[in-house]
């Protein structure tokens, strides 16, 4: 057991994370500036936090994830990081040599009072930043938030920094993807284009965090936004920002300073939130709703009916990122299961109200905690007292499943322990099929291995 | 990709290729800011040291990403509480930024130590600690004079220097628990283990060494460790120190405090794990311990020579880059690698200081290239110059090694097999031949056309 010490009785716990169910922020914001061709993200730190998220980031995805560190020392904590930052530009830009570097804050250098904007606007003044190459910046402290926050920061510091608006208009359509996989992303993209739309999508990482075996390490993958499309995304149609907590903020601030009208869905994991974004597009492009989606969202149907008496009141722990959470607590609820343990590590009112939102009128009995003394001891004392039929969430719900004996889906990030969740996506009405044949291979799987003898059945 | 493409100028003097010129290697310096350095901080450096002590509770003071980060990050067995495998943190937020942390952590300390009763606490201060000022030694003592617990502060700020500080403030933690046990009945033929972390069981293989000489191991420090063997290891005749950058310095403290005398030895590898016993047995100059060390070489290398014969014929040429947080580490797979047949064309370390940096300048061949501190850019690039076969590394260079059509062998925290000790060699080696033999290699494009590898002759892996 390695839990052991996970008692039953719930205690209140004002002062301590066990366990959380969240990181910090950074580590969104280098990941969402991955999603931009030719970037290469910096920390304004010290050296470890940026060897943290690379590190978790090459544990996740198995690939070279490249990023910078102002590497603060001592003096820089008491004088200020303007002179660390001043050298990482100009050092960047002759080594790496990148199209843009994208620099987040961390807990040491907001604390100091270092000021991204000035420090970048200096850089500029000083000819550090090298003819058409751009440095963007967002303000990404540690202690606000969680890495949720980091990411929906980047993008804005991505639209602040990139996004320009000329005089003609384009017409296209702008997606903006809440934090989810680069397979995921790439499904985002495929339907939007198969509705007719003519999109840019930022941020991108596909292509770039699921690069394939070239012989070459590559510094700057193929995939991401580039430089040209960001530029003219100021003169795009719509916006299409998809999760609240992740893409909401960016989606805003185009309408706002590009007058780009926006929609902001959820990000379309299970049957009902792809209705959702196909109609969103489909009141952009005007356009029917293909063949080829028909089908899909047919044999997503077919499956779901087929399997229907496999799914009906199996109980779910999960836990995550709320822009996850809210789409696929639907998508089971839809499927007749009983999610009844909800986690997030990240702060937000409009969390726990949408997730109420959900269960109105269903009588449901749901836990529901974010932010604050929501971490993964609780969930593991929640499944102790009331035992659920499985659990999903990211690699560290591992411990749990084990101790518990309870079927575990790996879903979030980060995945440590298996691969796959950066090349197929979970999104789409494929996606929800390749979700729901995981779960209902956990629950057969447990059910050929429990069954006495007489009751092992052939054909399920 | 022209020659200066990569290389950072002012990195120049950190770089050497034997035989070019006189040896010079500029070392021990800050990384240069944008450099994408592989090196981490200092709260990196305790936290991994201190990790494996197992019934303690680590409480990372600071906001959730430093205990976040570093939860259950390496695989430090323990033969009983699991402890050190949670993730404990004050989960600072902006309010104690602006007011301060201490009522925080003394509450978290106060639940932690009534919830889980464990026998000690560290307290790692975070880069923000350090800033906002939290006294966490007032707090610890506090705590501990009202609990008993002993709560033990370590000064791990990010910013305060690299890796190796974080190291010296976990030996200082430690060193505050020492001498506080009973020591009455430890053997007058006894030691302590210093810089073994239990990876992969390693800490229990070379007890096991130890123990069938006839020496009693009074702790280890810190692979599967307990609070209680620290506090009375000081009642040891003897230190004995692997990974020299993690721990000599408890181990000069020590011989200071206490007059314990301390010998630097290593593990990995056949020729220095022989050394690393038949120095202690020296120490002692006692004949049975003595006897006892050849006869523990002698079956394990019984054992361990005809299964490694296989691997050898099939690395036999083969070349390696070698790229370690420690340099003492590189000196060790110098040899071993030399122990299968393979030549190392790339070698480099994160911290190493000058002394380590002569010596591995002493240990290579001419042209081999030595490199402190160097970046992705940089290793990617010597990878294919020098065309190696396999590069030895940790987490953020394996895919790196792979996107290059190049095999990996980790040698670091997140090694899943042990490397250490004669069954260790046997494991390395395998472990070595599983990646450079792999058929995989023959579709990497940019090996292919150069024939298959000895693919489809499995060596059996013994049962």
């Amino acid at each position: 057991m390695l839990l052991r010490h996970t008692s039953t009785d719930v205690a209140e716990r004002n002062a301590l994370t066990v366990n959380p169910a969240k990181t910090c922020q950074p580590i969104g914001a280098m990941y969402a500036a991955l999603g931009i061709h030719g970037c290469l993200p910096h920390s304004h730190g010290s050296q470890g936090c940026c060897s943290y998220h690379r590190s978790t980031l090459t544990r996740h995805y198995k690939e070279p994830v490249m990023a910078a560190t102002s590497s603060f020392t001592e003096g820089a904590s008491v004088f200020g990081g303007q002179a660390n930052l001043l050298k990482a530009i100009e050092t960047i830009f002759s080594v790496y040599k990148p199209e843009v570097i994208a620099v987040h804050s961390t807990c040491l250098s907001e604390t100091i009072g270092d000021d991204l904007n000035q420090i970048v606007q200096k850089a500029r003044d000083d000819g550090k930043v090298p003819e058409g190459k751009k440095v963007i910046f967002a303000s990404t402290p540690s202690y606000v938030g969680s890495h949720v926050t980091g990411y929906a920061n980047m993008v804005q510091g991505i639209i602040r920094g990139l996004v320009e608006r000329h005089a003609e208009p384009t017409g296209k359509l702008n997606i903006i993807p809440g934090w989810c996989e680069p397979a995921d992303m790439a499904e985002i993209k495929r339907i939007a284009l198969a509705m007719g739309a003519d999109v840019t999508m930022f941020p991108d990482t596909s292509n770039v965090m699921n690069a394939p075996m070239t012989g070459k390490h590559e510094f700057y993958p193929r995939g991401g936004a580039t430089l040209e499309e960001l530029s003219r995304a100021g003169d795009a149609a719509y916006t299409i920002g998809l999760g609240k907590f992740t893409a909401g903020p960016g989606a805003e601030m185009m309408d706002k300073n590009f007058s780009t009208p926006h929609s902001l869905q959820d990000l379309p994991y299970g049957l009902a939130a792809t209705d959702r974004y196909i109609m969103a597009l489909k009141r952009v492009t005007g356009g029917d709703v293909p063949e080829e989606l028909n089908t899909e969202r047919g044999r997503l149907l077919d499956m779901m009916t087929d399997m229907h008496q496999y799914l009906h009141g199996k109980r779910v722990a999960i836990f995550g990122d709320p822009d996850l959470l809210v789409p696929l607590t639907e998508f089971l609820r839809d499927l007749d299961m009983r999610p009844v343990q909800v986690i997030s590590g990240t702060p937000g009112k409009a969390f726990a109200k949408r997730m109420k939102e959900l269960f109105e009128g269903r009588n449901a009995q749901v836990n529901i905690k974010n932010g604050q003394g929501a971490d993964m001891f609780l969930l593991h004392q929640w499944m102790k007292n009331e035992p659920v039929d499985l659990l999903i969430g990211n690699s560290y719900g591992k411990y749990i499943a084990r101790d518990e004996d309870t079927s575990f889906l790996r879903m979030g990030f980060p995945i440590l322990d298996r691969v796959g969740h950066s090349y197929f996506p979970y999104v789409g009405y494929t996606g929800a099929m390749r979700l729901l044949e995981k779960m209902l291979g956990l629950f057969m799987d447990r059910q050929d291995r429990d069954a006495p003898e007489e009751r092992f059945e052939l054909a399920m | 990709m022209s020659k200066s493409d990569g290389v950072i100028a002012a990195r120049a003097g950190q770089i050497y290729t034997k035989g070019n010129g006189e040896f010079a290697l500029a070392c021990e310096k800050a990384s240069t800011a944008g450099a994408v350095s592989q090196r981490a901080c200092v709260f990196c450096g305790s936290r991994v040291v201190l990790y494996p002590v197992t019934d303690a509770v680590h409480v990372v003071h600071g906001p959730v990403g430093c205990a976040a980060f570093t939860w259950d990050i390496r695989g430090a067995m323990s033969s009983g509480l699991e402890l050190h495998r949670n993730s404990f943190s004050t989960d600072l937020r902006e309010n104690e930024i602006i007011h301060g942390g201490e009522p925080r952590l003394e509450e978290a300390l106060r639940h932690l130590i009534a919830k889980f009763n464990p026998k000690a606490a560290f307290v790692y201060a975070t880069c923000i600690v350090g800033v906002i000022g939290d006294d966490v030694g007032a707090i610890a003592k506090k705590v501990t004079r009202d609990t008993g617990v002993p709560v033990i502060p370590v000064h791990s700020e990010g910013f305060r220097g690299t890796k190796k500080d974080g190291y010296r403030a976990a030996c200082e933690a430690l060193e505050t628990l020492i001498g506080t046990g009973d020591t009455s009945d430890i053997s007058p033929l006894s030691i302590n283990i210093l810089g073994e972390f239990n990876l992969a069981g390693e800490a229990w293989m070379i007890q096991d060494y130890y123990r069938r000489m006839g020496i009693e191991v009074v702790s280890v420090m810190t692979g599967d460790g307990r609070v209680d063997d620290i506090r009375r290891s000081h009642g040891a005749a003897l230190n004995v120190v692997q990974c020299s950058g993690s721990m000599t310095s408890l181990a000069k403290d020590m011989e200071r405090d206490y007059g314990i005398p301390f010998l630097r030895v290593s593990y990995f590898g056949i020729e220095d794990v022989s050394q690393a016993l038949y120095d202690v047995a020296d120490f002692f100059a006692n004949e049975d311990v003595k006897r006892g060390a050849e006869k523990v070489v002698r079956e394990e290398l019984l054992e361990l020579m005809p299964r490694m014969a296989p691997y050898r014929e099939k690395l036999q040429g083969k070349s390696a880059a070698i790229y370690v947080g420690g340099a003492f580490k590189a000196f060790s797979l110098i040899k071993a690698l030399r122990t299968i047949g393979m030549r190392v064309a790339l070698v480099g370390s994160q911290t190493g200081n000058s002394e380590d940096y002569k010596l591995l300048e002493q240990m290579c061949d001419p042209g081999t290239v030595i490199v402190d501190d160097s970046n992705p850019v940089e290793l990617s690039r010597f990878i294919i110059e020098k065309d190696v076969d396999l590069f030895i590394g940790g987490v953020k260079e394996r895919p790196m090694a792979y996107k290059l059509g190049v095999a990996f062998c980790d040698h670091n925290h997140e090694r899943k097999i042990a490397l250490a000790g004669f069954e260790g060699m046997k494991n390395f080696a395998e472990e070595v031949y599983r990646s450079v033999c792999s058929p995989v290699w023959q579709f990497a494009p940019r090996r292919a056309g150069r024939g298959i590898p000895a693919s489809g002759l499995h060596i059996q892996a013994e049962a």
